[in-house]
């Protein structure tokens, strides 16, 4: 690796100095499985300042509020959030991809907010963040703003973020009654893989009909993809075969994909029906139980 | 010539302090420079789990840790697992069990196995499987590793 | 022989012995499993120096310029070396300029990842920045990936002085083809004359790579009195030592090679890459040199087995008589000739006895780094095209797919195509061993389906040496020089432990460097435990011998009327005169240490008669995905015998499980540019232990006609068949053929659509 310079920051306002002062030159970190990857690869020229973002106590933040929901600091790392009992009971989707990240070890470190600012279109946590309506916090030198999940992701690898600005913290509306959300994606193996492709979905129940539903889908376009178009098009109707074959058929024609080592256009647009059906039936599952 | 960093760490139980890098790894630390050889490279990418070492009670590819986040930590490395000159109940299964060929995996196995017993005393067949995930073997096919992780389960 | 009473490892042993066939504790245990067991990379000593190897970044390209003054100019390296440091005689054979250009590249490069140059500095970063300052001016040359894209017409030439060797004679062909055999027994014509069935089918093998954990590494020191010594991780010291001889032009007497443990092998760390560099790092610089080599490099930059194209042809009377084979094998050798196309050739149809067969065989250069043996190299090529062959023809006949086999099974006698006939083999027993066990009867759930297969390697003998020092308190000091990668300090200090009736424990093993220690073959070819074994087993009869002697001599009787029995030295005519050997070795010294030694040619291929070794496996395919899940493996496997059965069981257990990788996951997936686009652990799909059920393991015992302890080679006929075996399951469970690897979910469901006519 080239020669790179480290600094640990303690709080949001010297770390926003650090990037802004040090712009392209810089890149925050917060468990490293993708940045040092990255910086190995020589796939990050021109950064010489790594700004490791994990002792800023509010990335750090866990606090779960029944009327305001889950604020999720941006560099919790998985094995924090699958072992919150508090977030498990009310929102398995983000335990869903919390868990598949990688395998045990790289949970010890990888967090959902460095997964998101990443911007793989492959990111596992980004998909049902989404369908959660998770929106973003950021912080930079003009201040604070708020980016809902779907706006996040501009293009491969980019995001919304501006010179000197930094992910805070993710939050998440207090699930409703009735409501249910999951993660699911295709590997080749079980375990390690970066998903062929991802479905996130959640839905809200009403007297057996689906009330409303979210869906995004992961490495089948340039971002992680919200097709707004299943959750109008599958609204008020039964929570039923019928109506997830409209869901699945609408998530084929939205999926943009390429072929590449992991997987061929055809195959993949196939997956984002498939995946899209059964997603949504657990997520219904799960909305019963709730 | 830049500076290297200073760090304060705790390795297996004991102060140790090191001049690196930022770009040098913990693993690189841990093998070039406080000469824990121990924990091994397989891959420098998060994907084999031959660098496995616990930091702060959870199991970490140290490939994917920078010597200077180090700093204030405490780790453990296969150098640790053993009590003085007692195995610690995993290594010896390990042993027993035939659970190694070439043994490049075996530290990281052990750490991880060891940590997957404090988490989960008893874990199934399964649980074992997808804790053990990141730590590729491709000599053993991994049956002899499970069933040593289930016999350490039983005496521990 | 039935296998009613199951477990889940089993050994059908006919013999028992005190030592052999028991599961001691390997004596290196402690040091790997604390970490103390020092592997190639992690030796150090004083002013080490770190190496880092420049690439080619094309897959094939004519080397018009290289400036490395920048990078010997950067603060902080000590040498730079090119092939230019390597000599070059102007009589060099065009296999020594390969084996050279092989190391460091002189006018061309021929794979991505072909080595150039390389840096020596104290800082393993300042090295790889010093790369990143050679400049090189390349003329980009088209390039050719497959065996047939290299066998056409038209296609890119990679060596100007490649003639083909055409039926043994060598031609004035300019081609990509190395080498064109054949092997011919009766007449296939009048064979499939004969059939009454016949199946025809063309087969595809993508690249595969051993997948050994640790990444290759040594260190050099060219000292100043001109002796080289290494330090690596390598599967033969004396291989290591022989290669570099001939690649640096210098005597062997002057090289030492010391090998350290070695975090994987199979096949793939016989050849040397980084010695060579590291030896001309240390000659330039004067110092010890470190060259390891990143993941990326091993995929790039060492030899994977050979992707290939296999055509079948079978023809079979209705009762299931085979009258016919023939085969078709046409391999990638990479940038320089040497598939393994041969040995496939031999093991392609080695588990039927046929009286009508033709095999052409291909050796075929193309633009990928130069292959290296992966674990019975060029077997499971061929098995997984032959044996679905064999399994489509059941199919077609109605038959068992044991059954079919049993009845063409090759037994003592049978003689190959390729030429020499079987002794003693296990063929038939192994297949038998297949039908009776209970995972062949189990009944199957939905999506699942179940497929056989058998596969044969030849194994190999050739010369070990040993040493035994015999020490006062009643242990020995075993020497040897056979590199440890899957148990085998055990497996031959048992042998040695058995002939003198001692506990393996008081065996203690050294594996010692070229100096130390007679010539001695690699670990590999499955001859470790077999032949170093023997000779181990011969060493420790030496010792007996001269114990014997020394017992007459204190009982002041006559050497012939002593034997040792059960480990007790003892009179033949009195039974007073007794002691064990622990109490004979405590009363030796006065007359000095017994040695004993021997060193042996333990036979060629196929030295004791090879091994057969057979899958049963359960898939279960998502019918919507084409994810496929092994639900099941059972892997029986002849060893004649198992002299540590759970270093036997490891070995059919990862032989396996490396199957499973190359049926469903593993390839080099290559870009239209050459290059391979997976080249890191997370995208080139080897197994983890939530892909793999439990292996479930049968040891069979058809003890080979010349071990003494009728040992059979174990480490490779293991991979060959569960290939097939995997394609014949999911055959079974979707009704699809699937003819080319990787059986990937994608080519399962293309397979599902096509047949659809979607």
């Amino acid at each position: 690796m080239h020669w790179i310079d480290y600094a640990s920051p303690h709080s949001v306002r010297e770390a926003v100095d650090l990037l802004n002062e040090a712009g392209a030159g810089a890149r925050p970190m917060a468990g490293g499985t993708d940045v040092l990857v990255q910086l190995r690869a020589n796939a990050l020229p021109g950064v010489e300042l790594v700004v490791d973002i994990k002792n800023v106590p509010e990335l750090n933040e866990i606090t779960m509020d029944p009327e305001l929901g889950l604020t999720l600091g941006a560099a919790v790392p998985c094995y924090k959030i699958y072992g919150n009992q508090a977030i498990k009971r009310a929102y398995p989707g983000l335990i869903d991809a919390a868990s598949l990240i990688g395998g045990t070890q790289i949970q010890g470190r990888a967090s959902l907010g460095g997964n998101l600012c990443n911007a793989a279109p492959s990111g596992d946590s980004i998909p049902v963040m989404i369908a959660l309506s998770g929106v973003a916090r950021i912080a930079g030198p003009n201040g604070e703003r708020e980016v809902p999940l779907e706006d996040f992701c501009t293009g491969v690898r980019q995001t919304v973020l501006q010179q000197g600005e930094i992910l805070v913290a993710l939050h998440f509306p207090a699930p409703q009654a009735n409501a249910g959300a999951n993660y699911m994606r295709f590997i080749p193996r079980n375990e390690m893989d970066i998903a062929v492709a991802g479905v996130g979905s959640s839905v809200v129940l009403e007297n057996g009909n689906i009330k409303s539903a979210r869906v995004s889908l992961a490495s089948v376009a340039p971002t992680p993809l919200y097709v707004k178009e299943i959750g109008d098009a599958i609204a008020g109707k039964p929570a039923n075969e019928e109506t997830l074959q409209i869901a699945g058929q609408i998530a084929k024609d939205a999926a943009k994909p390429i072929t590449d080592m992991r997987g061929t256009i055809e195959y993949r647009r196939h997956l984002c029906d498939v995946l899209t059906r059964r997603s949504l039936q657990i997520a219904i599952d799960r909305a019963k139980e709730s | 010539m830049p500076a290297k960093t200073y760090v304060q760490t705790i390795i297996n139980g004991e102060h140790v302090d090191f001049l690196c890098e930022p770009r040098q790894s913990l693993l690189e630390c841990l093998r070039d420079v406080i000469g824990l050889t121990g924990t091994k490279e397989g891959c420098n990418d998060g994907n084999c789990g031959a660098c496995t070492v616990s930091m702060d009670g959870r199991i970490v590819t140290s490939c994917l840790v920078l010597g200077v986040e180090a700093e204030g930590k405490e780790i453990t490395t296969i150098e640790g697992i053993a009590n003085g000159s007692e195995l610690h109940q995993v290594q010896q299964s390990f042993l027993e069990n035939a659970a190694l060929q070439c043994g490049i995996c075996t530290p990281g196995f052990i750490v991880s196995s060891v940590a997957l017993l404090e988490q989960i005393p008893h874990p199934s067949e399964h649980q074992i499987r997808f804790w053990l995930a990141n730590n590729l073997c491709r000599c053993t096919g991994y049956d002899k590793i499970v069933r040593a992780v289930q016999d350490a389960a039983t005496k521990m | 022989m039935t296998t009613t009473n199951y477990e889940r490892n089993m050994v059908l042993s006919s013999v028992d012995y005190k030592v052999v066939g028991t599961r001691p504790i390997r004596p290196d245990g402690a040091d790997k499993v604390t970490g103390r067991a020092l592997y190639g990379a992690d030796f150090d000593t004083s002013g080490l120096l770190h190496g880092h190897v420049l690439r080619s970044p094309h897959a094939h390209a004519r080397i018009k310029s290289i400036d490395t003054s920048k990078a010997e100019a950067l603060q902080g390296v000590l040498a730079v070396v090119t092939s230019k440091d390597l000599p070059h005689e102007a009589d060099e054979s065009d296999a020594t300029k390969y084996s050279r250009d092989n190391m460091l590249a002189s006018d061309k490069v021929l794979y991505k990842g072909h080595a150039i140059a390389a840096v020596a500095a104290s800082n393993p970063h300042v090295a790889e920045e010093a790369v990143g300052l050679i400049e090189i001016e390349y003329e980009i040359l088209p390039s050719v990936m497959t065996a047939p894209n290299g066998m056409k017409a038209d296609a890119p030439i990679l060596l100007e002085n490649l003639r083909t060797e055409e039926l043994g004679e060598k031609t004035d062909k300019v081609s990509n083809v190395a080498q064109h055999f054949q092997h011919v027994k009766g007449d296939i014509d009048v064979g499939f004359a004969d059939a009454d069935v016949v199946v025809e089918r063309e087969y595809n093998t993508a690249t595969v790579h051993q997948g050994y954990i640790e990444p290759h590494a040594a260190t050099a020191l060219w000292n100043n009195d001109g002796r080289l010594h290494i330090w690596c991780s390598t599967q033969g010291s004396f291989a290591a030592r022989d290669a570099l001889a001939g690649i640096l032009a210098i005597p062997v007497s002057q090289i030492r090679v010391t090998p350290l443990e070695i975090g994987g092998g199979f096949g793939g760390k016989i050849p040397v890459y980084v010695e060579p560099i590291a030896a001309l790092l240390s000659k330039k610089s004067g110092h010890a040199v470190k060259v390891v080599m990143s993941r990326a490099d091993v995929f790039e930059s060492t030899g994977p087995t050979s992707g290939s194209n296999i055509r079948i042809k079978v023809g079979a009377k209705n009762d299931g008589k085979i009258t016919a084979l023939q085969g078709y094998l046409a391999f990638e050798a990479g940038g320089y000739p040497g598939s393994p196309v041969g040995a496939g050739a031999i093991c392609i149809f080695a588990a039927y006895d046929v009286d009508n067969v033709l095999i052409d065989g291909y050796d075929v250069v193309v633009n990928k780094p130069k292959s290296a043996p992966y674990r019975a190299p060029g077997a499971p090529n061929a098995a997984f095209a032959c044996e679905q062959a064999i399994d489509e023809l059941a199919g077609k006949l109605g038959m068992d797919p044991i059954d079919l086999r049993l009845k063409n099974a090759a037994v003592e006698g049978t003689r190959r195509p390729d030429g020499p006939a079987f002794p003693r083999i296990g063929c038939i027993e192994v297949l038998e061993a297949m039908k009776s066990h209970p995972h062949y009867s189990a009944p199957l759930g939905p999506n699942q389906g179940r497929g056989v297969a058998i596969g044969y390697w030849f194994n190999i003998g050739f010369q070990s040496s040993v040493n035994i020092n015999v020490n006062s308190d009643g242990t020995i000091s075993l020497i040897e020089g056979s590199t440890d990668i899957g148990g085998t300090r055990a497996s031959i200090s048992m042998q040695a432990a058995e002939v003198l009736g001692i506990p393996m424990e008081d065996v203690r093993p050294s594996i010692v460097d070229t100096d130390s220690i007679g010539f001695t073959g690699v670990t590999g070819g499955s001859r470790t435990t077999y032949a170093t074994g023997w000779v181990a087993y011969e060493a420790a009869q030496d010792v007996a011998r001269q114990m014997v002697e020394r017992a007459a001599a204190i009982w002041d009787v006559e050497a012939d009327g002593i034997e040792l029995k059960d480990g007790v030295f003892q009179s033949k005519t009195d039974p007073e005169l007794k002691m064990t050997f622990k109490e004979l070795a405590g009363q030796i010294e006065g007359g000095g240490t017994v040695v004993g030694r021997a060193s042996m040619n333990t036979g060629g291929l196929g030295a004791g008669g090879g091994s057969f070794a057979g899958n049963i496996v359960d898939v279960e395919v998502d019918p919507d995905t084409g994810k496929t899940l092994v639900t099941r493996m059972t892997a029986i496997q002849d060893a004649g015998k198992a002299i540590h059965p759970s270093y036997v069981e490891g070995q059919m257990q990862g032989g396996s499980v490396q199957g499973i990788g190359w049926a469903l996951n593993e390839e080099y997936y290559m870009r239209e540019d050459g290059s391979m686009a997976n080249t890191s652990l997370l995208d080139y799909r080897m197994p983890t232990s939530l892909d793999i059920p439990m292996i479930d393991t049968v040891i069979v015992e058809v003890a080979s006609s010349d071990h003494p302890y009728g040992v059979r080679g174990v480490g490779e006929a293991n991979i060959v068949p569960p290939t097939p075996a995997i394609a014949n399951a999911v055959h079974n469970a979707t009704g699809n053929r699937m003819a080319n690897l990787p059986i990937n979910s994608i080519a399962i469901m293309e397979a599902k659509w096509k047949k659809q006519g979607s």
